[in-house]
């Protein structure tokens, strides 16, 4: 459980990040869009600070902030001859989209609810106050635990940095 | 009313359905990968979250949210590589009309 004055703020956040995130996904201009999405990345790094992960907060507002959501800005500039002009955004499937959408939150929602009716269902920690520095804890896990993992993720790094590189020069270069 | 792990589980799959919503409606490739953005915040949420409730000594859970954000990166990288190849090549990013390989 969070304090009082965490709770409210996690109710402001929480409001932000999903008001943020139906204009992403709504709204017909769509450098609009982007630009709400970085609003909503950001509100996700203070629910990440409130969860007492500051080293993952600081790693979103990084990557997620200052390079997925710049490199989406920078793409949607580029190809800005298709946001300008007033043609639909969506496509004919919105009412279906809409509800496979609902159907799969009344899903979860009803197995997060079954799970939390069962005695002792998610196997909640007694005392969830223990505070660890996480930048060095998550250091140690990585170059332990999940060294295989972590030099996995550094190869898919790279290759997928090549991939960029080969997919967008121009033939011929 | 105090916060406990059910609000966040409930945020990150509001979070996640809404994403879920953009991505199957969005005509504009870009607006596709910026939705499956919002979905991969919604998996770190409930990463986080667990990491924090049920076992806050063990971080096991912040660490896979690490793999989460470097994955996602990698794919924002070579999806907007393909996105701006497609748009190069046929001048069009609405995905219902790059239809090339449909019979």
């Amino acid at each position: 459980m969070l304090s009082e004055t965490a709770s409210l703020v996690f109710w402001v956040i929480a409001f932000v990040t999903i008001i943020s995130a139906i204009f992403v996904v709504s709204l017909r201009n769509i450098f609009h869009s982007a630009l709400f999405l970085v609003l909503c990345l950001f509100s996700v790094a203070g629910v990440f600070v409130l969860l007492d992960a500051e080293f993952l907060a600081g790693v979103q507002v990084l990557i997620y902030v200052g390079g997925v959501a710049i490199l989406m800005i920078f793409a949607v500039m580029l190809t800005s001859r298709m946001t300008n002009s007033e043609v639909r955004q969506q496509n004919e499937q919105k009412a279906l989209g809409a509800l496979v959408a609902f159907s799969f939150l009344l899903i979860v929602t009803g197995a997060i609810l079954k799970t939390m009716s069962v005695k002792g269902g998610f196997g909640l920690s007694p005392s969830p106050s223990v505070t660890i520095s996480t930048p060095h804890a998550i250091g140690r896990l990585l170059l332990t635990n999940f060294v295989l993992p972590f030099e996995l993720v550094s190869v898919l790094l790279l290759v997928a940095l090549i991939g960029a590189v080969v997919l967008a020069k121009k033939d011929g270069d | 009313m105090q916060v406990g792990l059910i609000h966040f589980l409930a945020l990150s799959a509001v979070l996640f359905c809404i994403g879920m919503y953009g991505a199957l409606t969005r005509r504009n490739a870009i607006g596709v990968l910026m939705s499956i953005e919002l979905m991969f915040n919604a998996v770190n949420i409930n990463f986080i979250a667990f990491a924090k409730f049920i076992n806050p000594a063990a971080i096991t859970g912040q660490v896979f949210a690490v793999f989460v954000i470097t994955v996602a990166a990698a794919e924002a990288t070579v999806g907007l590589a393909i996105v701006l190849l497609i748009y190069r090549n046929f001048r069009e990013i609405f995905v219902d009309r790059v239809n090339l390989m449909k019979w």
